[in-house]
């Protein structure tokens, strides 16, 4: 792979290879998999920095993202307007802050910005209340979602105010013995063969 | 309540907000990106605390202090830039601002920084390159995908467990084997042990004598006797004593007896330190303030599912978590609502529950007792009537203890029903039956070969052990672990052609009653555990009597892996009550270590209280398998000696358990302290809560009363995109918005 490819300059995957925690053989196979969502859009070369960017529909169909009932939202959240285009580095960002190596800490904040949908930076029932419709497609009655929001509201809101701040929820994910495990996505080089 | 007559949502039912409250430092540490770096003050943590800890006001201090951050920061460690929360064009600015800053720093810190992250990438590299190496990377990954964490756990288990076992035929094969096998290339001179031509030290051949029927080797095969029973296979082989070479004499059964013990204790140190995360977690688990459903909630779904079958399965399976919760606090309620006299009854039901549970252990014991004692004796004579027939007798022990087994986890699922525990109890009390049982089964099996050995015709036994019968009885000892072995794998292959494929084929091709009550496999995973630390006990305790027991068990568990991959991938459906795999490595890990607690037992007894044969084996020359350590510690020099005299005495080892029992005093104390501090803590939290919002309300009444309209509104600088947390698309209101007040504050 080393010096033959021409897709980025040398800077550019030192500075991908320091902003993010993937190698250099990472980010290129990252590239082939963006490029691959849209092929008539994202051009093979990058040494320019083309400000390209692939709109949701596409991006919410990589095999990694597909099955997750928050793909809407995880790429909304790491897409700069707000809409879900992600151009390349937000794409590489976005797997970066989810794969195996990335530390707790981010995984935590990029976690809460992940589930408040209404971007108050709380938590609050609403957004509980749609983070489990979504969970589990609507399959709990109404009087059990409300009953699971408020259980859930009870074990983590710490300062009393029926919505949970940040600091409620990293305190409690600090205590998630799954999460660290669970949010992370197996990220794979190439496209995965489907079971 | 006063406080919530301010919280009030606005017409449109939508949340609007305080532009103040953009200022609140908290607030500022978790803003969403911008287009435009507003933010071009650093707002990197300048301190060594994490992101996201209490040092989330020192972000917004940056902007303030930006001449003294500047310096601060090349004096402290700088958070790696890659573990910010900000976007990719941020995290470059910030980079080459910290190449700038690089530049003006000395030599020294240059060259210390660079060589900082050539070091953290070739560590990296280092990292991806043995995890590229570890055994079964693919297949697990594959798993993991199609089946979720919980079942990964069980085949990285698996993996662990194959590495151990061959880690521990090495050892064996390095300190005993090896130097038998080089010892006529390196010019090494072997002395055999001398028979000393008593009565003990007959030890008659068994190999077979004249034609030998092909069958028979298929009975020694699989009972290891025969053809077998003088080989490197087992313990009464290696009669050697001591080999010569040309500089160094190797003390071959110094060797064989330090390296049992160095396998064990391998083997617990190395589980413990995998088990020292999974206790962590656990501990925070059993905390009163655990919560299940925030962890179901936001660390339910597993980002690895790729399948859409995976994810189905996954979203029944939380689905089912928290319809048991519910479950469970209905219980809950339930019991607290309990009458004196329903007490009662309950707990004399579970009573005699209780006792029969221990009846049918005690009758399992029993039968596998007399088993041993009928298969023992079957063997001694020797009468052959019929090739099957030899071989059920051989192999009885092992049929029973698996029917044993087989038997006993129904039972105990069936009973506990009427036992009427919650129902996270009632999983964890079934299995704990269930592992009690299975570890318990081989030390039954041990206890009547020991009470079969050391029962001679003529009290006391004239060797300590009845020779007559058991000339060599460790290799007996061992060909019955062997046996064990054996049944186990072939019992495991067995199960899954002529249970599980059939099963399979049934419930899909037929659409009879019988299909649809039987339904489809599921991989039961703590019956599988079960079953590989049965196995792994097995091999623990077999390896000081047949050496070359890890190197069969590491196969075993090879094959067994691809079996029950197919198995699952083919037969399976996932468990409907779902294992939580943290903790579920723990269980893995815990039962793993009560096998090898029980594992170090007989081990133990054999070495240090049984004679040791004196027809077989290295040890011939003494008369337990211990006393070769201090004979050879009397033949070292006298400083070596006094030391280890020193170390085994007394006064060592009680100032030791008096020292030791005061650091677990500290750490005890340590640790109540910390609870102390972090209930404080936590009400603390409250309060301050509680004050903000009392200032918040304080605040907008002061706003509303204020006629001017507040310059805070114009002087906005955000640009009108998504990420400015707040508001420019929100009609600029005063008020906060809050959940209906009925759900509001404790007091």
């Amino acid at each position: 792979m080393g010096n033959k490819q021409t897709t980025f300059t040398d800077e550019q995957l030192e500075a991908f290879q320091d902003c993010t925690f993937f190698t250099r053989k990472e980010i290129l196979r990252l590239h082939s998999r963006y490029r691959e969502l849209a092929p008539h859009l994202v051009p093979l070369d990058y040494t320019n920095n083309p400000d390209i960017r692939v709109p949701l529909a596409l991006i919410v169909t990589m095999p990694e993202l597909k099955e997750n009932p928050f793909r809407d939202r995880i790429v909304e959240t790491f897409s700069e307007d707000g809409q879900g285009n992600l151009s390349f580095n937000d794409f590489v960002d976005m797997f970066s802050a989810l794969c195996e190596t990335s530390p707790r800490e981010l995984k935590t904040i990029y976690a809460f910005k992940i589930y408040d949908f209404n971007r108050d930076n709380f938590i609050c029932k609403d957004d509980l209340q749609q983070t489990l419709t979504l969970l589990t497609k609507g399959e709990l009655t109404e009087d059990e979602v409300l009953l699971v929001c408020d259980k859930a509201l009870e074990e983590a809101d710490l300062d009393g105010d029926s919505k949970l701040s940040f600091s409620d929820f990293q305190n409690m994910i600090s205590k998630a013995p799954d999460f660290l495990r669970s949010s992370t996505s197996c990220y794979h080089g190439n496209s995965l063969a489907h079971n | 309540m006063e406080t919530d007559a301010v919280f009030f949502t606005d017409h449109s039912g939508r949340i609007t907000s305080n532009p103040l409250l953009d200022q609140l430092p908290s607030y500022q540490s978790l803003l969403y990106r911008r287009k435009s770096s507003v933010s071009g003050p650093k707002r990197r943590s300048s301190s060594r605390g994490r992101l996201g800890s209490s040092s989330s006001g020192k972000w917004n201090m940056s902007t303030f202090t930006r001449p003294f951050e500047k310096q601060k920061s090349q004096v402290t460690e700088q958070q790696p830039i890659r573990e910010l929360a900000k976007p990719m064009a941020e995290k470059r600015r910030d980079k080459t601002q910290r190449l700038e800053e690089a530049q003006e720093l000395t030599n020294w810190r240059q060259w210390r920084q660079s060589s900082h992250r050539y070091l953290r990438r070739l560590r990296d590299d280092a990292q991806e390159w043995l995890s590229s190496m570890k055994l079964w990377r693919g297949d697990i990954h594959l798993i993991e995908g199609m089946f979720g964490t919980g079942i990964l756990s069980y085949f990285s288990f698996l993996r662990f467990l194959v590495v151990l076992n061959l880690i521990i035929f090495l050892i064996k094969f390095s300190f005993v084997m090896l130097p038998i096998i080089i010892a006529p290339y390196a010019s090494g001179n072997i002395t055999y042990n001398l028979n000393d031509a008593g009565v003990c030290s007959v030890y008659p051949s068994s190999a077979r004598r004249g034609l030998v029927i092909f069958h028979e080797h298929i009975t020694d095969l699989l009972s290891g006797g025969g053809f077998l029973e003088q080989t490197y296979l087992f313990y009464g082989y290696y009669k050697v004593d001591k080999i010569h070479f040309t500089n160094v004499t190797y003390n071959l059964a110094l060797a064989y007896l330090l390296s049992t013990i160095a396998y064990l204790f391998l083997s617990l140190i190395w589980i413990v330190k995998r088990s020292a995360r999974g206790f962590k977690r656990n501990l925070v688990q059993d905390e009163d303030r655990f919560q299940s459903f925030c962890n179901k909630i936001f660390a339910g779904w597993d980002f690895c599912i790729t399948n859409e079958n995976a994810a189905r399965l996954k979203r029944s399976s939380l689905l089912y978590e928290l319809k048991t919760d519910l479950e469970e606090e209905r219980i809950k309620q339930k019991i607290a609502d309990r009458t004196r006299k329903e007490k009662c009854r309950i707990y004399l039901i579970r009573l005699i529950l209780n006792l029969f549970v221990i009846g049918v252990l005690a009758a399992c014991f029993y039968s596998i007792y007399v088993a041993t004692i009928f298969s023992q004796e079957a063997q001694m004579t020797k009468i052959k009537v019929n090739f099957i027939v030899d071989l059920i007798y051989e192999y009885l022990p092992s049929i029973v203890i698996t029917l044993a087994n087989f038997i006993t986890p129904l039972l105990f699922s069936v009973i506990i029903n009427y036992e009427d525990y919650s129902p996270a109890f009632e999983i964890r009390f079934t299995l704990m039956r269930c592992v009690f049982m299975r570890l318990t089964s081989i030390g039954v099996l041990l206890f009547s070969l020991w009470s079969q050995i050391t029962n001679c015709e003529e009290e006391p036994c004239i060797c300590g052990y009845n020779h007559l019968l058991y000339s060599c009885w460790e290799t007996r000892v061992g060909q019955e672990m062997y046996k064990l072995t054996i049944f186990d794998f072939i019992t495991i292959v067995a199960v899954t052609i002529f249970v599980e494929f059939p099963r399979k084929l049934i419930v899909k091709h037929c659409d009879c009653g019988l299909a649809k009550w039987w339904g489809q496999q599921e991989f039961a995973i703590p019956q599988n555990v079960l079953e590989i630390v049965y196995g792994q006990t097995i091999c623990w305790i077999g390896t000081f009597y047949c050496p070359m027991l890890p190197a069969i068990c590491t196969i075993k568990y090879f094959f067994i892996f691809y079996i029950k991959k197919v198995s699952l991938i083919n037969n399976c459906r996932p468990a409907t009550r779902p294992f939580r795999a943290s903790s579920s490595n723990f269980f893995f890990l815990g039962v793993l270590l009560i096998g090898l607690a029980l594992a170090c037992l007989p081990v133990t007894v054999s070495v240090a209280q049984i004679n040791c044969s004196h027809a077989c084996g290295p040890f011939v020359n003494f008369n337990t398998s211990w006393e070769v350590l201090p004979t050879t510690v009397s033949q070292l020099p006298s400083g070596a000696q006094t030391l280890l005299f020193a170390l085994s005495s007394e006064a060592f080892a009680v100032s030791f358990f008096v020292v030791t029992c005061l650091a677990m005093f500290y750490v005890i104390a340590l640790a109540g302290a910390h609870k102390r501090v972090i209930n404080q803590l936590r009400d603390q939290l409250a309060m301050e809560g509680r004050d903000k919002r009392f200032l918040i309300q304080k605040l907008c009444q002061a706003q509303r009363l204020s006629p001017v309209r507040s310059p805070v509104s114009k002087s906005k600088p955000r640009s009108p995109s998504y990420h400015t947390s707040f508001s420019s698309n929100f009609s600029e209101g005063v008020f906060l918005a809050h959940s209906p007040p009925d759900s509001s504050t404790h007091v």
